[in-house]
């Protein structure tokens, strides 16, 4: 799968508070939480972010609370991906078990800048940089992630393996 | 070659191996699969859509109200009720009703849930918390809960673990808190990111229990995987009674392998305080300015256990002295147990007398939720564990955690204070 996007940047230790503040967490709505993502650390960019764009982090992006709400309100504004120089472990889990793209590489993130294009090749693990030209090889994932990767998260994922029948639910 | 506390835990519980070592990728079976009021709607709605119909273990699937409870508003109450229904028609063995209950950090090692030895996930960031009883115990997000829920499994990497050793005499006023924030402020928010840390030395055992899970429950601010405290006299004392079923210690070895190790002298530590906007950036208290506080927040999963209102108690007990009359005082003692412990104490009376406002355990004010949100230009001082910007309410708010000794004398004088000022 390949995405390309316009780059929004952000420092190191994005913490889920920033993402999403706990006074949202009343909803598990993605488009709800999406209208106010990131308001703590950037009010501009739930109004301003387009569908496809890529949020570019620091270390240890999506430190702090466990909750899912901050990747599933990521997703709802419509990012494509994220790219750190590190993950929060929690975080981690969160954003690939609900099918958000995630990928750790301390070089892209470092030399990509605000309204940069970023090109991301999934399955390859590469990112290439337009505005340079420069082509990064991100950390590579390990196998179970992959297979929660491939299955389109932990619930698909969980189906698979449980080996539950679809019983007329659309996915 | 030795194992670390981690390791041993990890192939207790893996699938398929009888031994691991830090790097291993596994499958892992749970003993205790815990999530509240914020983090079971979507565990639920997952476990649904995973077309499961029962949870692998009624008894050990736990579901608390913490965060927003009482329910603050009818959107909480909404999500509150989807646990509650969720529970009766699960028939769960364990139920947390407001009232009775409290944080699910303080009432899980209260009543003997969680115990040596376990593997625990919690559908909360601060379920490391456990460790303080032996068990490995981390958080993980809804969706990661809702398979645990429904195969009482899940994945784990085996974490390279950090070992702490702490030796010499505490000075006056020094607790499980201030060790805690200054091993985060030496290795910072991101110190332990994937790893365990193990709490050790002379020092560690003469800290009681709830020191212990103090220190246990800040493991995820240095972004800590799990963490642990040694299992020892002080901690067979308090969970032989309290333990529901049972359960097995045990100790890392000696010729085990740790990624890092460091030390940290305890004779020359003062109180310590994490200034905003992180709790990495920490201080002694003798070097932070002493700044106007508006608001102090004595509670939470971190510093709101009967030992930490003895604190209090004890130094409006010591000075005569009340609050200050321009600072807003609460104090949330973290379970239901703890505030009848304190109520036979005459404590909460102590305490309304003078001039906090005492109410029903939640987390309430740490997650700016409700029951003490804070304005803009206003100046906290907190016992809890996150001072993020906009943690506690107002982006621009600045909180500053402590322990409840220097909690309390700044709810006294007004102003960031040590105890030895009053």
């Amino acid at each position: 799968m390949k995405l390309q996007g316009k780059v929004w940047k952000y420092g190191d230790n994005i913490d889920t508070d920033v993402i999403i503040p706990a006074r949202y967490l009343v909803t598990t709505d993605p488009q709800a939480l999406a209208a106010h993502c990131m308001e703590d650390i950037d009010a501009a960019f739930a109004g301003e972010v387009q569908p496809g764009d890529i949020i570019v982090g620091g270390t240890n992006f999506g430190c702090g609370s466990s909750r899912e709400h901050a990747p599933i309100s990521i997703k709802g504004a419509g990012v494509s991906c994220i790219i750190a120089a590190s993950f929060a472990r929690i975080f981690f889990r969160n954003a690939i078990n609900i099918g958000l793209p995630i990928l750790e590489s301390p070089a892209a993130a470092r030399d990509a800048e605000k309204g940069d294009t970023l090109s991301v090749d999934l399955a390859a693990g590469t990112i290439t940089n337009e505005r340079t030209g420069q082509t990064y090889q991100a950390s590579p994932y390990p196998p179970v992630v992959l297979a929660i990767i491939h299955a389109g998260g932990l619930v698909p994922y969980a189906r698979t393996v449980l080996g539950v029948q679809m019983k007329g639910r659309a996915w | 070659m030795g194992k670390t506390l981690a390791e041993k835990i990890i192939a207790a519980h893996a699938e398929h191996v009888e031994e691991v070592s830090a790097g291993d990728l596994v499958t892992v079976k749970t003993d205790v699969v815990m999530a509240n009021d914020i983090t079971a709607p979507i565990a639920i709605e997952s476990f649904r859509a995973m077309g499961v119909s029962e949870v692998y273990n009624p008894d050990c699937v736990m579901l608390v109200p913490s965060h927003f409870a009482p329910n603050k508003d009818i959107k909480s109450a909404e999500q509150t009720r989807t646990l509650t229904l969720f529970a009766e028609q699960q028939a769960l063995g364990h139920r947390f009703q407001v009232g009775r209950a409290g944080i699910e950090h303080v009432v899980l090692p209260e009543r003997g849930l969680v115990l040596p030895g376990d593997l625990v996930v919690g559908g909360d960031s601060h379920t490391c918390t456990y460790g303080a009883v032996g068990a490995l115990a981390t958080g993980m997000g809804s969706t990661d809960i809702a398979f645990a829920m429904a195969t009482g499994t899940t994945w784990l990497k085996v974490p390279e673990t950090m070992k702490f050793v702490y030796y010499g005499e505490r000075r006056p006023w020094v607790t499980g808190k201030d060790l805690i924030l200054r091993t985060i402020g030496e290795i910072s928010v991101d110190g332990a990111l994937y790893r365990a840390m193990e709490f050790t030395g002379p020092a560690i055992h003469e800290l009681p229990m709830s020191d212990r899970l103090t220190m246990a429950n800040m493991v995820i601010e240095a972004g800590g995987k799990c963490g642990f405290l040694p299992y020892d006299e002080v901690t067979e004392a308090y969970v032989t009674p309290r333990a529901t079923r049972p359960f097995t210690p045990y100790h890392a070895d000696d010729d085990a392998i740790y990624c890092s190790v460091h030390e940290f002298d305890l004779a020359q530590m003062e109180p310590q305080v994490a200034c905003p906007y992180s709790p990495d950036n920490v201080h002694p208290i003798s070097q932070v300015r002493p700044e106007k506080v508006d608001q102090v927040f004595i509670g939470s999963c971190t510093n709101g256990r009967f030992e930490d209102l003895a604190i209090v108690a004890d130094i409006l007990e010591r000075t005569g002295r009340e609050f200050h009359p321009d600072v807003r005082v609460m104090i949330i003692p973290g379970s239901q147990a703890v505030y009848l412990d304190a109520l036979r104490q005459g404590w909460l009376e102590q305490f309304t007398l003078a001039g906090a406002a005492v109410s029903v355990s939640t987390c309430g004010p740490c997650l700016g939720g409700h029951m003490g949100v804070l304005a803009g230009d206003e100046v906290c001082v907190s016992t809890s564990n996150r001072n993020f910007r906009g943690r506690m309410g107002h982006r621009d708010a600045r909180v500053y955690l402590a322990n409840p000794a220097i909690a309390t004398a700044s709810a006294i004088l007004g102003r960031l204070a040590h105890p030895d000022e009053l």
